[in-house]
């Protein structure tokens, strides 16, 4: 695999838990190191029943793919033998509040000095410096910060988070990218540093090309529900949800050569079921521009496609988009994820074993890489490898 | 280590496509000294330059998009026209020279073009290539076409933002090409460490679909191990009470967390109601789950007229969770991403003085920063094709009369 020939120890919590994640997906020997009694969160709700009781689905999936030993570094003598793993390793990972590890002597001046190679990651709210960084944060108040929960929810209503964390994901992912980054440099010096990764900023990347509204010409974008903005020069809205028959779908009314051909071919499927009034019929798609728009001219193209599409089932629109090469997709429930055709073609969902008896779904290695799908192990039990880790050094 | 060198430092990217998903993960290649190459046509410019605002003064041109400029800092702009053999030509010479080629057109479209990886892996066998699309390079919709914004609609991202009772919620712009970006960018960067180690090459087909789908991997365990339908539930958490969203003065609003019943005391003194501490209703985390809908009201009653950043600093000085909600005005004056400088400016030829964001990891020796603005379409043939790909002037010519630029 990619990154085999690397040791990567993983000192983080929820925050941090995708950095090690992905660097194991891509092939790295990930070490989780765990507080006597286990990391406690892994009995964060919801959970799942195991063979060594109930586990936290987070931490299941947070940490496929890596190995587990336990070590107390907040004791001497764990932090003696933290600083032996260390000194043979290529990356630590590390989401404890800044300057917490300073104060156990594993610092990244402590670590490095044993070892000049080694690459140390810290992901952290806000980052190793500022006025926020000694701040408590969890999800909302990072996702908050970022400027993400004020583009979601309605528009006269309370900014909302998605309901399953995000930041930790983007945090990890950023996380990666900055250790394999200092890879690239320490092939060039032979020297490894200190990572520094902002959850707030990596979240920012979800708010697209919003920044660039106030930059620009002092326009400040804000949520609006159902609805997409930005797209029109008058300030129309569009509708993006839309209900149907068994729950909601994303149409999405665009220009461009792909929405011409969607709206043509909506139209027509429309004229199939009778449902296409004159207006559309005699709509002149090839010279369609969405940014002239008016909030009439959109709410006139849009009533008699609502009442198309609440005629629909959220299948039966899947069907219809990709038979017809038009954009839009259905609103999935996870119960619809798991019928999906396209992600069984592919062979994506992967069994994790949770006890002798049951085995759980969970998503596929996140790349096919040279025709392979990367794999995917359960996540360690506490100290599964812990022998063979500590005992081999 | 020298200060300043760049991490990415003599490494090539060549990226074919357009939009967010393939081009975003160049640019934080770019910020970290690789030199990125995006390759346009001036026929078909990248979709992001004339179909998305905003334009300065809302004045539509090819070069005046801060949606496309705000995912190309810091790269070099060509146009090639890939329908030309001359063009192709071109490109796989731009190719020979580079460890890493990234596309995110429709699948199959890249390999009709003569720019598939079996042939690129011919001019340069150690080649690094990503393909990233909407649900992969293969399976019965590999070819189907898709944004990102409505993509997250089939991923699952939509049905679980907004309020249990409510609709569910449009997330802004194509969300889930960002998730894809991270996790292709990843993976780049191990082929390139592999490429640097063994010469191998690399071929990665991302589904940004399947990437989406790491970011709920709980859920889907939770799903399929507990059954159940899986809902949206607004602010609302299983662990934290209270965990909401407050309206404060002057159209702001504010997050609040309480994890367990010390931090609850901390707060009520903070806000000057320790009576709540002992208020039946809100005393225990229990008591506060029973009575959620009262104690956010209580709690919304209570900081309505406060300064949201005054509230923020004070409840964060007495050990609470608690944020401002910022606008996307408010980055611009946060004083932690000052602190980090994550707004950088730079002058653009067309929409002149404006900013870019840096990404949001730094490393300690070798620091990324934006370097350029992002290129006019074509801004940099000269400079790539003729000074660093070393193309005769005669060839230069030809290929010109061939229209491999247009």
């Amino acid at each position: 695999m990619l990154l085999a020939p690397y040791r990567v120890l993983d000192l983080t919590g929820p925050l941090g838990f995708m950095a090690g994640r992905v660097l194991a997906d891509l092939g790295a020997d990930v070490v989780k190191i765990e507080p006597p009694g286990g990391d406690p969160a892994r009995r964060t709700p919801p959970t799942v029943e195991t063979a060594v009781g109930p586990q936290s689905v987070f931490w299941l999936t947070g940490n496929a793919n890596k190995k587990s030993v336990v070590i107390d570094v907040s004791q001497a003598r764990g932090q003696a033998l933290f600083r032996r793993l260390a000194a043979k390793a290529d990356f630590v990972l590390e989401s404890y509040a800044p300057g917490t590890l300073e104060k156990w002597g594993l610092g990244y001046v402590d670590l490095s000095r044993f070892n000049p190679g080694l690459i140390m990651v810290s992901v952290t709210p806000f980052g190793q410096d500022g006025p926020y960084r000694d701040f408590r944060a969890s999800d909302l108040e990072i996702m908050a910060l970022s400027g993400a929960m004020s583009l979601a929810g309605e528009a006269d209503g309370e900014p909302m988070r998605v309901s399953v964390p995000q930041s930790p994901m983007f945090a990890g992912l950023e996380a990666a990218m900055g250790a394999l980054s200092a890879l690239a440099a320490r092939a060039v010096t032979g020297r490894g540093q200190h990572v520094d990764v902002s959850a707030q900023v990596a979240v920012m990347a979800a708010v697209s090309h919003a920044p660039a509204f106030w930059d620009l010409n002092r326009e400040n974008p804000g949520r609006a529900g159902t609805f997409v903005t930005g797209r029109t020069l008058t300030g129309a809205r569009m509708r993006a949800l839309w209900p149907c028959r068994d729950g909601w779908i994303n149409f999405i009314v665009y220009g461009g050569a792909a929405g011409r051909e969607t709206n043509r071919q909506l139209v027509s499927w429309m004229h199939e079921a009778g449902m296409a009034p004159e207006s559309l019929l005699r709509m002149d798609w090839e010279n369609f521009q969405v940014p002239p728009l008016t909030q009439d001219d959109v709410d006139r193209l849009e009533r008699p496609i609502g009442e198309f599409l609440a005629t629909l089932t959220k299948r039966e629109f899947y069907d219809g988009v990709t038979s017809r090469g038009m954009l839009g997709y259905p609103v999935s429930t996870v119960a619809d994820l798991l019928a999906d055709p396209q992600l069984q073609a592919r062979d994506f969902w992967r069994k994790i074993s949770l006890d002798t008896e049951r085995e759980g779904t969970v998503p596929g290695g996140f790349a096919i890489v040279d025709g392979e799908r990367l794999a995917v192990r359960r996540a360690p039990r506490v100290g599964e490898h812990h022998e063979v880790t500590v005992e081999e050094d | 280590m020298a200060d300043g060198m760049d991490a990415l430092g003599g490494v090539t990217v060549v990226e074919f496509g357009g939009y967010a998903a393939g081009p975003a993960i160049g640019k934080y290649l770019a910020n970290f000294g690789a030199r990125v190459i995006h390759v346009e046509s001036q026929t078909r410019p990248d979709g992001f330059r004339l179909q998305y605002p905003p334009y300065p003064s809302d004045r539509v041109g090819v070069n005046r998009s801060g949606c496309f400029a705000i995912f190309n800092d810091s790269k070099f702009g060509v146009t090639l026209n890939l329908k030309n053999p001359a063009g192709v030509a071109l490109a796989c010479r731009l190719v020979e020279k580079a460890q890493i080629v990234i596309e995110n057109m429709r699948p199959g479209v890249i390999d009709r073009l003569g720019l598939g990886y079996d042939r690129l892996r011919r001019v340069n066998p150690s080649l690094v290539m990503l393909s990233t699309s909407n649900l992969g390079q293969t399976g019965r919709y590999a070819t189907h076409p898709g944004f990102g914004s409505q993509l997250s609609s089939l991923c699952g991202f939509t049905h679980l933002t907004g309020t249990t009772d409510g609709p569910p919620q449009l997330l802004y712009g194509p969300y889930i090409d960002f998730v894809a970006v991270v996790f292709g960018g990843a993976a780049v960067l191990a082929a390139l460490d592999r490429q640097r180690r063994t010469n191998q090459g690399a071929f990665i087909d991302l589904s940004q679909y399947e990437t989406g789908l790491q970011f709920l991997g709980g859920t889907v365990l939770d799903h399929a191990v507990n059954g159940g339908v899986e809902q949206r539930c607004g602010n609302h958490d299983t662990l934290a009470i209270p965990h909401g969203c407050y309206r404060v003065r002057d159209e702001r609003w504010c997050v609040i967390s309480c994890w367990d019943d010390a931090e609850w005391g901390r707060f009520c003194d903070a806000v000057s109601r320790p009576d709540w501490q002992t208020d039946q209703r809100f005393g225990t985390a229990s008591q506060r789950r029973r009575h959620e809908s009262d104690l956010n009201d209580a709690i919304a009653a209570q900081v309505l007229g406060e300064d949201g950043t005054v509230l923020m600093l004070r409840l964060q000085r007495a050990g609470v969770h608690a944020a401002v909600v910022n606008s996307i005005a408010d980055l611009f004056s946060d004083p932690q991403l000052a602190a980090r400088n994550i707004w950088q400016e730079q002058v653009h030829p067309e929409i002149g003085r404006h900013h870019y964001r840096m990404v949001a990891y730094q490393l300690h020796d070798s620091p990324g920063r934006v370097r350029s603005p992002a290129p006019c379409l074509g801004q940099h043939n000269d400079h790539i094709f003729r000074d660093w790909l070393g193309v005769s002037t005669q060839e230069l010519k030809q290929a010109e009369a061939a229209e491999a630029f247009s």
